[in-house]
C-alpha cells in the first residue's frame, strides 16, 4: 500500500521515518475491504476496521545482571459496527479475508443481540474524510533497530555506576520500548496508517539499614517520552548527572528527619506535578466520566457538564490545555480511533472549566460540531473508548524560575519526583507522595525531610496556587500505564507543566498514618 | 465448541515447531489461545460490548545459563517457518544476554514428572457472546425496573477462556484451561447521591442471577436514605469479604522472599532475615493460594514470560502446590523462585492465581459481625488502593459506593466517604471478629485477580485519614 505521509494540522512533526514495510506489507486493505463489505451486507449502517501491530521490548537489569529480556509482537484486527443505532464489536487475530468477513458478521450479531437492552441510539459528530493518509511520530533512532547487546551494555553501565555510590545496596534499571502501528479504515472513506514510538527508561536505587530494618528508594525523574533511542544518549535528559547525584540524595533521604504533619506552603516540581494534573484534571475533564460511563469502574467527575463555563477549578492564572499534537507527547497522534485528526484545545482558562476531552459520540452529545479526537483502543482486541489527551498546565509567560517560587515561601516544602498516588472516584480527594521533599525555610532549601504525603481536595488545591513558573521551568512528564475502561485498557499520556506554588496544603506523615 | 483458529498452526504444532527449530541449550514454548465476550452498561443502557479471539505465544531461549523471551502473535503462527523466526530471535537475544554470564535465577529447565498431561492434544476451549444469553433477559428487566423505581444501573459482565499449552526441550507437555468471569453492578439513586456496588466471580455464568445481585443493592440504597456526616478518625470497621480481598491481594503481592532477605520489604526483619514465623494475631487466620481450591481452580504449574524477583522463566512448568502466606496467625513462607530458594537456602515456593483466607467462625456471616458492633462502620467497597510506605506495607485508598454507620448492631445510615491509610498486616493484627470464608470478588483488583475466598472481618482502629466529598 502507499499512503501519503502528511503533517495533519497543528504542530505535527516532520516524519523522520517512513512506515515500517513489515506493517504495510500486511494484507491491510484486503482484510478491511472484506470486513467492511461483510458488515454492510449484514446490515451495518456504519463500520470501521482497525488493524494493529504492537512491538514491545522490556529489558530489566538488577544490580549487575540481566533480570529479564522480553520482546513481543502482537497483531490483530477489529471490526466495529453500528446497527440500528447500536454498537457491535468483534476482534480476531487470524489475518485472512474470510476471517475478517466472519469477524464483521460477529460484530453485527453482537449489536443485534443487544438491541433489547440499549436505550439510546448512537449518534456522532461529523468529521471530514481523511483518505489514504499516514502519520509517523517524531523520533530519530528506531529503538527496535538497536542490538540487544548494546542496550544491555548501556543499562548495565548505568546500573554499575549507581551501585558504586556510597550507601546504594541495590539497583534496578529498566527500559520499556513500544512501537505502535494502526491502520484504520471506515465506510465513510477515511483510511489512515500510523506509527508511534515511545520509550520509558527507569532507574531506582535502594539503601538499606539492616540493623533497624529501615530502607529507602530513590528513582530517576526521567519521564517516559515519545522519542526514539536517541533519548538515552543525546543529552535531552541528563542521565549521567542524575546518576552521579542519586547516591548522595538517597543517603540524605535515609538520614532526613521525619516530617511534622500540618499545613505547609508547597513548591511542586513538574516531575511531581504532572501526576497531580493527570489525576485531578486529566481524568476529571473526560466527558465519559462526567456523564457516568465510567461510574461502575474508574468513577465519575465532579466537573459535570452543567458546570461547563462556570466551575471555578482553580486560581485565575490557571490555563490547562488538552492536545494530541505536542511533539514527543505520549498521547500525540495523527488521527484517533474514530478517524478524527489530532487537535489542541482549552480545558481550563482563567481558572474556569471550559472544555472536555471527547470522542465523536460525546461531541455530538455535548452539542459540538466536531470531536477533539480522544478515541483510543490500546489493542485490536479492545473497543475504542474516550481516552486522555496530553493535558498540560501552561506556564506563566512572565513567570520566574523554581528558585523564584521557593523564595516566596517562609516555611514550606519543595516536592520533587512522583511516587505514590491515589484519588477518589469523583476526583476530589487525592493523596500523593514523591521522591524527594526539601524543607523551605526563609525562602531557601534547608535539607530533605521524609515520610511526606500531601493530601487535598482538587478545587481547594488548584485554588491555592498563587505562583506559576515561567516557560523555563516547563517540562513534559507522563506515564505508560494510565488505566481505564472495562475490559481494562492502558494508554500512554504526557502532561506538561511548570513548577508551581501552593499555599496551606495538608501534609501527612506516612509513618504516623500506619498504626 | 472448539477455539482452534483456522488458517493458523494449532497450539500443539506451534509448540513442536518452536522446539524443533531451537538450537539453544534449552527452550520453553508457551501458547495462549483465548476468546472473550463482554457487555458494559451505564445510565440504564448498554454502552460498549464485544467479542474477541486471540492467540499468542512466547519462546524462552536459554544460552549459557542466560535467558531471553520473544513473544509472537497470530501473524507469527501461520507456518513452521514463521514460528522458527521467533525462536531465532529469542536465541539471538539469549546470546546477547549470555555475554554477562548466567542469570541470577538460572536453574536447569524443569523435567517432566510422573504421569504428565493427558490432555495436551485437546483443542482450546472457547467462549462466545451466547454465554450471556441467560443474563440478557434479566438485564432488560433490571433496566426497566430501575427506570420505574428511580434507580440508575451501571455495570460490566466479562467472560474469558484462555487455554495455555506449555512445552519444553526437557519434554514437558502441559495444558491448562482457565475460565474467568465477572459480574459487577453499581446502582445509584436517580439524584446520584446514593451509590452502592456488588460483584461476583464465576467460571461459566451458569449460576449468577443479576436479580439476586440487585436485591442486596436495593437494601443498601434504602440504608443510604439517611445520611450522617462523620469526621476522620480511627473506627471499628466491618469489612465484607470483597474489601478483605482488596487488601489481602496486596499482602500476597508483597510477599517476595528476595526482597525480604535483602531488607527491602515489610517482611524484612531488623538485623537481617525475614519475618517468617512472626505472629500477627492469636486468631487462627490462614492466608493461602492453592491451585486445587474448589471453585477457584487455577494453573497448577508456573507460566512466566519474564523473570522478576518473585518469578523465573527457568521455572516454567514447575508444579505449584498450596502456599501459606500466613498460617494460623503466623507469617508463613515467602515466595521463592527455584533460583532464589537455592541462594537463600529455603524451599521453592511458587504461588498461583487465587487467594483464600480462613480461620473465622464458620457460623457467622457479615450480618452477624455487624450485629456485634456497638458503634462502627460497614465499609462495603474500596477504591484506588496504592502503596504509601513499603516498610510497613501502608496502603492508601478511598471508601466508595457504600460506607455505613452501625449503631447497636444495626446499620442506621450512610456516612460520607473517607480516604483511609491502613496496612493489610494491621488488618490481620487488629482483627476483632472474623466470619465464615465465602467466594468473593475484589473490586479494586478485579481486572487481574478474580479468584478469591475471604471472610468478613471487623477491624479495630481502621484509620480513616480524611473525608472525601465524593458521593
Amino acid at each position: 500500500m502507499s499512503a501519503q505521509i502528511v503533517p495533519p494540522g497543528g504542530a505535527t512533526p516532520p516524519a523522520r521515518h517512513g512506515l515500517d514495510p513489515a506493517f504495510t506489507d500486511l494484507p491491510l486493505i484486503r482484510l478491511a475491504d472484506a470486513a467492511l463489505a461483510a458488515a454492510t451486507a449484514a446490515g451495518a449502517e456504519f463500520a470501521d476496521f482497525r488493524f494493529e501491530r504492537l512491538l514491545t521490548s522490556t529489558l530489566s537489569i538488577r544490580d549487575t545482571a540481566v533480570q529479564g529480556a522480553t520482546d513481543a509482537q502482537t497483531t490483530g484486527f477489529a471490526v466495529r459496527v453500528i446497527v440500528d443505532g447500536v454498537w457491535g464489536f468483534a476482534a480476531s487475530v487470524v489475518p485472512t479475508a474470510d476471517e475478517a468477513a466472519s469477524t464483521a458478521r460477529r460484530a453485527v450479531q453482537v449489536a443485534r443481540a443487544l438491541a433489547g437492552v440499549v436505550d439510546e441510539r448512537v449518534e456522532r459528530a461529523d468529521e471530514p474524510v481523511h483518505a489514504d493518509l499516514a502519520w509517523v511520530s517524531a523520533y530519530h533512532i528506531d529503538p527496535f533497530s538497536v542490538a540487544g547487546q548494546d542496550k544491555i551494555a548501556l543499562l548495565l553501565d548505568r546500573s554499575e555506576r549507581l551501585l558504586a555510590s556510597d550507601g546504594v545496596a541495590h539497583t534496578q534499571v529498566g527500559l520499556f520500548q513500544v512501537k505502535e502501528n494502526k491502520f484504520y479504515c471506515d465506510t465513510a472513506g477515511t483510511s489512515t496508517t500510523q506509527q508511534r514510538v515511545r520509550l520509558e527508561p527507569t532507574l531506582t536505587a535502594t539503601a538499606i539499614d539492616s540493623a533497624t530494618g529501615a530502607f529507602e528508594t530513590m528513582s530517576s525523574l526521567t519521564p517516559p517520552v515519545g522519542r526514539g533511542y536517541e533519548y538515552l544518549t543525546d543529552g535531552s535528559w541528563d542521565f549521567d548527572g542524575e546518576i552521579a547525584a542519586m547516591g548522595e540524595q538517597l543517603l540524605e533521604k535515609m538520614k532526613a528527619p521525619s516530617v511534622e504533619p500540618g499545613r505547609y506552603d508547597l513548591v511542586i516540581d513538574p516531575t511531581n506535578l504532572w501526576l497531580t494534573i493527570h489525576e485531578s484534571i486529566g481524568h476529571a475533564t473526560e466527558y465519559d466520566r462526567a456523564i457516568g460511563y465510567e461510574a461502575a469502574y474508574a468513577g465519575t467527575s465532579f466537573a459535570t457538564p452543567d458546570k461547563l463555563g462556570s466551575l471555578v477549578y482553580g486560581s485565575p492564572g490557571m490555563h490547562v490545555t488538552g492536545d494530541r499534537t505536542v511533539e514527543h507527547g505520549l498521547a500525540t497522534i495523527g488521527f484517533d480511533d474514530d478517524g478524527v485528526a489530532g487537535q489542541s484545545w482549552d480545558l481550563i482558562r482563567g481558572g474556569i472549566l471550559v472544555g472536555y476531552q471527547l470522542d465523536r459520540t460525546f461531541a455530538h452529545r455535548l452539542g459540538l460540531p466536531r470531536s477533539n479526537g480522544c478515541a483510543y483502543a490500546d489493542s485490536a482486541g479492545h473497543i475504542p473508548i474516550q481516552r486522555m489527551a496530553n493535558v498540560s498546565l501552561q506556564p506563566d509567560p512572565g513567570g520566574g524560575s523554581t528558585a523564584d517560587l521557593i523564595s516566596g515561601i517562609e516555611d514550606g516544602i519543595y516536592v520533587v519526583g512522583d511516587k505514590s498516588w491515589s484519588i477518589d472516584m469523583q476526583r476530589y480527594n487525592f493523596q500523593f507522595t514523591g521522591q524527594r521533599f526539601y524543607r523551605i525555610r526563609g525562602g531557601r532549601l534547608a535539607g530533605q525531610v521524609r515520610d511526606v504525603a500531601y493530601q487535598a481536595t482538587t478545587t481547594d488545591f488548584w485554588g491555592s496556587m498563587d505562583g506559576i513558573g515561567g516557560p523555563q521551568t516547563y517540562r513534559l512528564g507522563g506515564a505508560f500505564n494510565c488505566g481505564k475502561g472495562q475490559p481494562g485498557q492502558v494508554a500512554s499520556v504526557s502532561h506538561g507543566c511548570p513548577s508551581a506554588r501552593f499555599r496551606g496544603v495538608n501534609i501527612l506523615n506516612a509513618t504516623q498514618e500506619a498504626s | 465448541m472448539t477455539g482452534r483458529a483456522v488458517g493458523l498452526l494449532s497450539p500443539q504444532r506451534i509448540v513442536e515447531a518452536a522446539l524443533g527449530a531451537s538450537v539453544a541449550d534449552g527452550c520453553v514454548v508457551v501458547v495462549n489461545s483465548s476468546s472473550s465476550a463482554n457487555i458494559r452498561w451505564a445510565n440504564n443502557t448498554v454502552t460498549t460490548n464485544g467479542v474477541a479471539r486471540d492467540l499468542s505465544f512466547f519462546v524462552v531461549s536459554v544460552v549459557g545459563g542466560a535467558a531471553a523471551t520473544v513473544a509472537g502473535s497470530a501473524s507469527d503462527a501461520a507456518s513452521a517457518d514463521s514460528v522458527a523466526a521467533v525462536v531465532s530471535a529469542a536465541h539471538a537475544a539469549a546470546v546477547a544476554t549470555s555475554r554477562l554470564g548466567p542469570a541470577r535465577d538460572a536453574q536447569p529447565l524443569v523435567e517432566p514428572g510422573a504421569g504428565g498431561a493427558d490432555d495436551f492434544d485437546d483443542d482450546p476451549a472457547d467462549t462466545s457472546f451466547a454465554v450471556f444469553d441467560p443474563l440478557l433477559a434479566g438485564l432488560a428487566e433490571a433496566f426497566a425496573a430501575a427506570r420505574s423505581d428511580g434507580r440508575v444501573l451501571y455495570g460490566f459482565v466479562d467472560h474469558d477462556i484462555t487455554t495455555t499449552y506449555l512445552g519444553s526441550s526437557t519434554g514437558l507437555r502441559l495444558r491448562w484451561v482457565q475460565p474467568t468471569g465477572t459480574l459487577e453492578v453499581n446502582a445509584k439513586s436517580a439524584d446520584l447521591r446514593r451509590s452502592v456496588w456488588s460483584g461476583l466471580s464465576t467460571r461459566d455464568f451458569a449460576g449468577p442471577d443479576i436479580g439476586t445481585v440487585l436485591a442486596s443493592l436495593r437494601q443498601r440504597l434504602e440504608w443510604a436514605k439517611r445520611t450522617i456526616d462523620l469526621p476522620p478518625g480511627r473506627y471499628r470497621t466491618v469489612l465484607p469479604p470483597t474489601a478483605v480481598a482488596d487488601l489481602m491481594i496486596n499482602l500476597a503481592w508483597s510477599a517476595g522472599a528476595r526482597e525480604a532477605h535483602e531488607g527491602r520489604s515489610a517482611f524484612a526483619a531488623p538485623g537481617g532475615g525475614t519475618r517468617s514465623g512472626e505472629r500477627l494475631t492469636d486468631r487462627p487466620l490462614t492466608l493461602f493460594s492453592d491451585p486445587a481450591a474448589v471453585g477457584l481452580e487455577a494453573a497448577p504449574f508456573v507460566v512466566a514470560g519474564h523473570s522478576s524477583d518473585d518469578v523465573s522463566v527457568f521455572d516454567n512448568g514447575a508444579p505449584i502446590g498450596r502456599h501459606d502466606f500466613v498460617r494460623d496467625g503466623v507469617i508463613g513462607s515467602l515466595l521463592h523462585t527455584r533460583g532464589s530458594a537455592v541462594e537463600f537456602g529455603e524451599p521453592f515456593t511458587p504461588t498461583t492465581d487465587n487467594l483464600v483466607l480462613t480461620g473465622g467462625a464458620a457460623d457467622r456471616d457479615i450480618d452477624a459481625l455487624v450485629a456485634d458492633v456497638d458503634r462502627g462502620l460497614l465499609l462495603t467497597s474500596q477504591w484506588y488502593i496504592r502503596e504509601v510506605d513499603p516498610m510497613t506495607m501502608l496502603l492508601t485508598g478511598l471508601t466508595r459506593d457504600g460506607v455505613f454507620l452501625i449503631e447497636r448492631g444495626e446499620v442506621v445510615g450512610a456516612v460520607n466517604n473517607f480516604r483511609f491509610n491502613m496496612s493489610p498486616l494491621d488488618i490481620l493484627r487488629q482483627a476483632a471478629d472474623v466470619g465464615a470464608t465465602v467466594p468473593t470478588l475484589s473490586r479494586e483488583w478485579s481486572d487481574w485477580f478474580t479468584r478469591t475466598a475471604m471472610p468478613p472481618i471487623t477491624v479495630d482502629g481502621f484509620n480513616m485519614s480524611s473525608v472525601s466529598p465524593a458521593t
